[in-house]
Formats: C-alpha cells, sequence, structure tokens
C-alpha cells in the first residue's frame, strides 16, 4: 500500500468518526485572517490566510479600450500564479493547467457575480474604459488554493480605491495608496464566495488541505452570491458526483459561504 | 535646482528604516520578509537537493539559483506578470553576488534555490532581495562566510546620497545616477556593483563607500534578527 493510500485511508477512518486530518470538524473552514494594504502601489490589497494556506492578492486598474461586444463595460483580467515560495514542487515558470483553472474560477465567480460594477468603469463610452486586474499570488501551499485567492480577491476589491484620472492629456495621475484626494471605491455589488468541497471515499470536505486535495477523487468549487445564489460551479478530479452529493454540498457551501462573507469586511 | 534637502527628510547618508522577519513561509526550508523604506520583498530558499536533470550537476560544487519577479501589484502601472529581461537579468546579478559567500563546494550535485518576489517597490528592490535572500539561506542552515547585505547609493547633481527613493532616481532638471551595492564583509569585496547615470570619479568613489558604509550597518540589524529569532 503506497502512502498515499494510507493517507486516504487514514481522512476516511477520521471522517466516519466526524473528524478531520487537522482536527477540524468534520465540515468545519479553517481559520481566515486578512492583513490588508501589503503593496502601497496597489489600488487595493491583501495577505490572505487560510489556515496554513497563503496568497497575496493585488488589484490594479489601467487605461483601456472595450472589446467591441462591451462598449459599455470595463474589462476584467483575472492572473493567479502559485510561486515557486509556496512549495517544493513547484518550479518558476509559466502557469499549469491546474493554475489556469484556478484563475478561471476566481474570475468567473468575480464575473457572473456582478461583484464589481463594470459599467461605471467606463470613462467614455465605446472609447474609454478601465481594465480591472486582479492578481493573486499563493506563496504558500496547504491546499486550497482557489478559495483562499477568492477571498483574496473579494477582500482586496472591497479595499479598492479608483486612481485620479485627468482625462485631459488621458492619463492616470495618482495610483494605489497615494490616493488621498479621493474617496472614491472601487463599485462593488456583489460578494461572491467559492466554497470548494473534495471528495474523499464518501466523504465530502470542506475546504480541504493539501493531503485531502492530494487524494480526494474529486473537487467541486461552488461560487455562491449573498442571496445563496450559486454563479459558478466547476468540478474537478477523475471521478465524480451523484445528485445526493451535489445536494449535500449544496448545503454546505450555502452555511460556509456566509460564515466566510462576514469575515471579509 | 540643486537637491538641498531630501524630500523625506533624511540625512544624505541616511538609510531609510528597515524591517526584517525570517520564518515566514511554512513550506520553505529558510525564508524572510526585508522592507527598506517602501520597497518590501519576500525571500525563499528550497534546498540543498539534488539537482535535476543530471547534466546540470556539477562534481564538487553546488549550484545556486536565483528567481527575481515582481508582483504585478508591486508597481504604479500593473507590471506584465511575464518575466521580462529585466527579470532575467536581475536574477543573474542577485545569484553572483551571493555565490562566493556559500560553502557551494559543500554540496557536490545539488542545487540551492532562492525566489525573490518584490510585493511593493519603490526603488533598491535588487538590493533588497540580495538581503531578503541572505536572511533565508541563513534561516535555512545553509553556511555562509557572510551575511551578503545590499543597498543602493548614487547622486542627485552633486550630491552623493544612500538609499535613493522612487522619487529621487526622478528629480527633474538633475542628473541622477544609481548605484546598486552589494557587500561582503568578511571578504572585503563588493559583490553586486551596477550603476546609471552621469557622474563624476571623485562622486563615483564616495557613493561607493558611502553604499559599503550602508551595508555594514544592514548587515549588523540582519545578525540581530537572526539571533533573536535562533538564541
Amino acid at each position: 500500500m503506497t502512502l498515499e493510500n494510507n493517507i486516504k485511508k487514514r481522512i476516511i477512518e477520521l471522517a466516519s468518526e466526524g473528524k478531520r486530518i487537522d482536527g477540524r470538524k468534520l465540515e468545519e473552514t479553517r481559520k481566515i485572517e486578512i492583513i490588508y494594504d501589503i503593496s502601497n502601489q496597489a489600488e487595493g490589497s491583501c495577505h490572505v490566510k487560510l489556515g496554513k494556506t497563503e496568497v497575496m492578492v493585488g488589484v490594479k486598474l489601467g487605461l483601456g479600450e472595450p472589446y467591441p461586444d462591451t462598449p459599455d463595460a470595463g474589462n476584467l483580467i483575472v492572473n493567479a500564479e502559485v510561486t515557486a515560495l509556496a512549495g517544493k514542487e513547484y518550479e518558476p515558470g509559466p502557469p499549469k493547467e491546474e493554475v489556469i483553472t484556478m484563475a478561471r474560477v476566481v474570475d468567473r465567480g468575480v464575473r457572473e457575480s456582478g461583484c464589481v460594477d463594470m459599467k461605471k468603469l467606463v470613462i467614455t463610452k465605446g472609447e474609454r474604459i478601465w481594465t480591472l486586474f486582479i492578481d493573486a499570488y499563493v506563496i504558500n501551499d496547504a491546499g486550497n488554493l482557489i478559495d483562499a485567492s477568492a477571498i483574496g480577491a473579494l477582500a482586496a476589491l472591497k479595499k479598492a480605491m479608483m486612481p485620479v484620472y485627468n482625462k485631459k492629456d488621458d492619463k492616470i495621475e495618482i495610483t494605489g495608496n497615494h490616493v488621498k484626494m479621493s474617496t472614491k471605491k472601487l463599485p462593488i455589488a456583489e460578494e461572491p464566495i467559492a466554497i470548494t468541497i473534495a471528495k474523499v471515499g464518501d466523504y465530502l470536505l470542506p475546504d480541504p488541505t493539501k493531503e485531502e486535495n492530494q487524494v480526494s477523487d474529486a473537487t467541486l468549487t461552488i461560487t455562491l452570491n449573498k442571496k445563496d445564489k450559486g454563479v459558478s460551479l466547476q468540478k474537478g478530479g477523475s471521478e465524480g458526483f451523484t445528485k445526493t452529493e451535489f445536494e449535500k454540498a449544496l448545503k454546505i457551501a450555502i452555511k460556509n459561504s456566509k460564515d466566510i462573507r462576514a469575515q471579509i469586511k | 535646482m540643486v537637491y538641498k534637502k531630501r524630500y523625506d527628510g533624511r540625512k544624505f547618508d541616511e538609510m531609510r528604516k528597515m524591517k526584517m522577519e525570517v520564518g515566514v513561509i511554512d513550506n520553505a526550508d529558510g525564508s524572510a520578509v526585508f522592507q527598506i523604506g517602501n520597497t518590501k520583498v519576500i525571500a525563499g530558499v528550497y534546498g540543498p537537493k539534488i539537482l535535476h536533470p543530471q547534466r546540470l550537476r556539477q562534481e564538487g560544487k553546488g549550484v545556486l539559483r536565483v528567481h527575481y519577479r515582481m508582483m504585478p501589484f508591486s508597481v504604479s502601472e500593473r507590471k506584465n506578470p511575464r518575466p521580462g529581461r529585466r527579470d532575467i537579468e536581475l536574477s543573474k546579478v542577485i545569484k553572483e553576488s551571493l555565490e562566493s559567500a556559500i560553502f557551494l563546494e559543500n554540496f557536490g550535485g545539488s542545487v540551492i534555490d532562492i525566489h525573490v518576489y518584490v510585493v511593493q517597490g519603490d526603488a533598491g528592490t535588487r538590493c533588497a532581495c540580495v538581503c531578503a535572500a541572505s536572511l533565508a539561506l541563513a534561516d535555512a542552515g545553509i553556511p555562509m562566510n557572510d551575511l551578503v547585505a545590499g543597498v543602493a547609493s548614487g547622486s542627485v547633481g552633486e550630491q552623493v546620497l544612500l538609499d535613493l527613493t522612487y522619487d529621487e532616481e526622478h528629480v527633474e532638471n538633475e542628473d541622477v545616477t544609481d548605484m546598486a551595492i552589494a557587500y561582503n564583509e568578511n571578504l572585503d569585496k563588493v559583490t553586486l556593483l551596477q550603476m546609471d547615470g552621469n557622474i563624476s570619479e571623485k562622486n563615483m568613489v564616495k557613493a561607493l563607500e558611502l553604499g559599503i558604509k550602508g551595508c555594514n550597518i544592514i548587515k549588523k540589524e540582519m545578525q540581530k534578527v537572526l539571533k533573536k529569532r535562533y538564541e
């Protein structure tokens, strides 16, 4: 029996007693800590700790041109990287499929929920708009990078200030924390929360640790808005979920997302 | 205009306030955050470990690899996350500033990886990265002949000054010179030296002397932080 199988066996054993490998209750989220303003050059930024998983997230705004199909909305670009700081298995280089998927799931959560009122990021309709960049940099991987990155994205967005723009010269004059005169905040309209649940054996484990992530048969990320409505789903892994399991996962996600949302100022 | 008084009120030979912490990344073998003024960087060390593929291994000598990157939100205009020529060059000069300090001969066939990320940039990031990397190497317990420290020096007009900010690098209507320095006190060698600007022979030497003085002060601070952590 391989080490991985042994770990899996142990995780299932513990789950049958209502426990998790790190001592949590079965459906509990790890402790969340958010340190704001880690970069004074960012419009909004934070350092999120979800248990021992750590992510640095920054929000920047830049001038851009609208896409032809959305002349009356700003652009959103979400980028995520698991830096080589995060663990011995990571190397510098272009993001791998797992990491690109992670960025896409965070992107869809923000986009589909209408988290930012993109219509308010138009400077001149059809010509000039703001491009909103969200960059999530994982610096320590202890599992569930998606939820930690999504928490960081929301926290940084909620803190973000609009840069000072000079329309005459079409130039950004002041950015980041240097915006002191302006009290204009980034227009936030929703608060999406992503809940990832790992299926290990017959058990559904929200906020999986690295070990639980590794031995999981499948994962499901459910992103919900303030009204508990679903805004995005993403299944990962080689196995699947039954309808009953999906219903159960949804109930866990609804409960846990409320707890997490309440912790983001 | 003559630059008589620094924007932030410092003396010309005074560095910005520093803040350091080691052991900040749980998974890494060694790690550190180094902040000088508004420049803040984070470093992580993995290794020594067996180097793959085999053809890269060196007999009787460990290989040091350094990756310098900027987080996109560390600068005023969002930086494209894809590494550019600058990232690659700075990785190389940071690596070369540290190699002679590490007893690499103890680690034949192995590699030590150092990853440094700029979280918040306000000039002097490569020098801050040297300091963070040195702290992280020490935190990883890697034997070195000294802690290499780095700081920027330079001049605005005829005035030589230590640890320039971004605003000082962009003083208008004056020749500004920026000199990046790293110094190994035990070897008494300058192990990183880069300069851009327009500066007299006399002031160039003066800037270098000032930088070395600054590195020695930083090294003492680094030692204090490490002692506090491991005492």
